[in-house]
């Protein structure tokens, strides 16, 4: 069985074109998921994917094309109405923790854009070193704490389909091991993942699916079942 | 001695409310909106000016001779009043300047701050108009031991240290505050949660200009009102801001009070330098603590 060939896809990107000022960042990117799904963006530093992930938000200073997600057009939509309306939760590459916010008020921030979303004791149970350091304010967690934190953060709002950006990116391995089961166990769970990655052995035994990005285009699309067959490929386009 | 020195600490303590009060209303709009709002001053002069007219001159206007709309009533409805004014600038002015160089923004405002002058110069006198409208209660004088002083200058002390804590509370410990905070440091992201920013925005620019209408109105009985009274004082308020460090709401707040009390009690040691030591203290500071007190060193 598979989700692939489900009739709506949640999220489908047709021809997305950004630009940051006047610079043209994304040159028309396709991709498409389905409920459930993971897939990853792979591709060298400066290729477009974090741009990918800024522009579903609205994050760009311009975008065209289109951004479906269940059947519903956000291309035009004000940054401020595309996560609660795509009960979308966005991860950032920088993570972006608010030192002036203490961890509670950091994971209390995102106003919640769906109803089932994970309550303070879940989250404190996924993530058991949140839970002490809960008063500390957020620019004094260590890198791996600042990462479950800015996870933690989204799954609290109900978020269904999660964007998550480099979230292994300088993390120790005990910490990057913990992420995986973190995301294996939310991927069990039904929830709808875009991963931006470096570490491809990270992302490999999780994603449905593997875009690659060059240039702010999409240059190939792996399958899971086909990524053995076309490791060499795969090795040259992530060879830096 | 001892009594003098109280006794001006007093006085110097209740300049130190209005520089408080507008130091933290500037503070607040810097932090989120970082705009240098020159128009401050005016807006403060505006408040008082509008407590002058609710009481003096609104029912002579409108044919009720009768009519003096209270300093109770326009502690309430000036404020209102003058954050309308200030969301009213922020829609139509202010916004379109964000993605500009912020010098921008503070010759809009300082423009702006001529327009009121002028306006006020113009329909009233360009001296001073003592307000009637104190209220019975707060008349007459309270023996402190130390010195007399004026019961509403007390009341203003008191008042303005209770607005400045709840403000403080807001900001630091509520979840609005939080939202706020957030947005001061990555407007962007809190966007991207869901959060309406432009609103944001909006609402803090009108509260910020509605804490310089709330000091107008609490200096109107101690001060006369005058088209000017708002451009003697911003000068010394961006002076506070300055030592308090930009956008650190405890830090306008602490420093407003306290160079209050330094220049009061400048005027006991070497009374002619009242009105240079809190230059000099901005100077000073910003030699050793380029940020601020109370800003975060980058």
């Amino acid at each position: 069985m598979s989700v692939t060939t489900a009739p709506m896809p949640l999220l489908k990107i047709t021809d997305l074109n950004a630009w940051y000022g006047e610079s043209h960042v994304l040159h028309g990117i396709d991709l498409e998921l389905g409920e459930g799904q993971l897939i990853t963006l792979l591709g060298r530093n400066g290729s477009g994917r974090t741009t990918t992930l800024r522009a579903i938000m609205g994050m760009v200073d311009r975008r065209t094309g289109s951004i479906s997600i269940r059947g519903e057009e956000f291309i035009s939509k004000p940054a401020h109405r595309i996560a609660p309306l795509g009960r979308i939760g966005y991860c950032p590459e920088e993570r972006g923790i608010f030192a002036s916010l203490n961890v509670e008020e950091n994971l209390l921030l995102p106003p919640t854009v769906g109803k089932d979303g994970m309550s303070l004791d879940e989250i404190y149970e996924m993530f058991p070193n949140l839970k002490e350091v809960r008063k500390r304010m957020g620019t004094l967690l260590s890198g791996g704490e600042q990462q479950m934190l800015a996870i933690a953060r989204i799954l609290r709002t109900g978020a269904r389909l999660l964007l998550l950006d480099e979230i292994t990116e300088g993390l120790a391995p005990v910490i990057v091991k913990a992420l995986g089961d973190a995301l294996s166990r939310l991927k069990k769970s039904g929830y709808t993942i875009i991963l931006v990655e470096q570490n491809f052995r990270f992302a490999a035994p999780r994603a449905d699916r593997h875009y690659v990005i060059e240039h702010g285009k999409v240059v190939d699309r792996i399958e899971a079942d086909e990524v053995d067959a076309k490791m060499d490929r795969l090795n040259h386009y992530l060879s830096v | 001695m001892l009594n003098l020195i109280l006794a001006q600490a007093m006085l110097g303590l209740n300049n130190g409310v209005f520089y408080a009060m507008l130091s933290l209303g500037l503070a607040v709009i810097f932090g989120l909106l970082n705009v240098v709002n020159f128009a401050h001053g005016a807006l403060y002069m505006t408040g008082a000016f509008l407590a002058l007219i609710l009481y003096s001159y609104l029912g002579v206007w409108i044919g009720i001779e009768d009519l003096h709309i209270n300093f109770w009533a326009a502690l309430i409805i000036v404020p209102i009043l003058i954050g309308a004014l200030g969301i009213l600038i922020e829609r139509t002015m202010l916004r379109w300047l964000y993605n500009f160089d912020p010098i921008y923004s503070l010759l809009l405002t300082f423009g702006i701050t001529l327009v009121l002058q002028g306006l006020f110069v113009n329909f009233f006198s360009a001296s001073g108009t003592p307000y009637p409208g104190q209220p019975e209660s707060l008349r007459g004088v309270v023996d402190l031991g130390f010195m007399i002083f004026p019961k509403y200058r007390l009341f203003a002390i008191g008042f303005s240290i209770v607005i400045c804590l709840a403000v403080w509370f807001i900001i630091e410990r509520t979840r609005i505050g939080a939202m706020l905070r957030a947005g001061t440091e990555n407007p962007d992201l809190v966007k991207a949660f869901g959060i309406n920013v432009p609103l944001m925005v909006t609402l803090t620019f009108g509260f910020g200009t509605g804490l310089a209408g709330l000091a107008g109105v609490l200096a109107a009985p101690i001060y006369s009102v005058g088209p000017l009274m708002g451009a003697d004082l911003i000068i010394i308020i961006f002076a506070v801001v300055v030592i308090g460090g930009m956008g650190s709401i405890m830090g306008a707040v602490v420093s407003g009070f306290a160079l209050g009390l330094v220049e009061g009690l400048t005027k006991v040691f070497y009374a002619p330098a009242a009105n240079t030591v809190i230059f000099f203290l901005m100077v000073v500071v910003l030699l050793v603590r380029p940020a601020g007190l109370f800003g975060r060193q980058s």
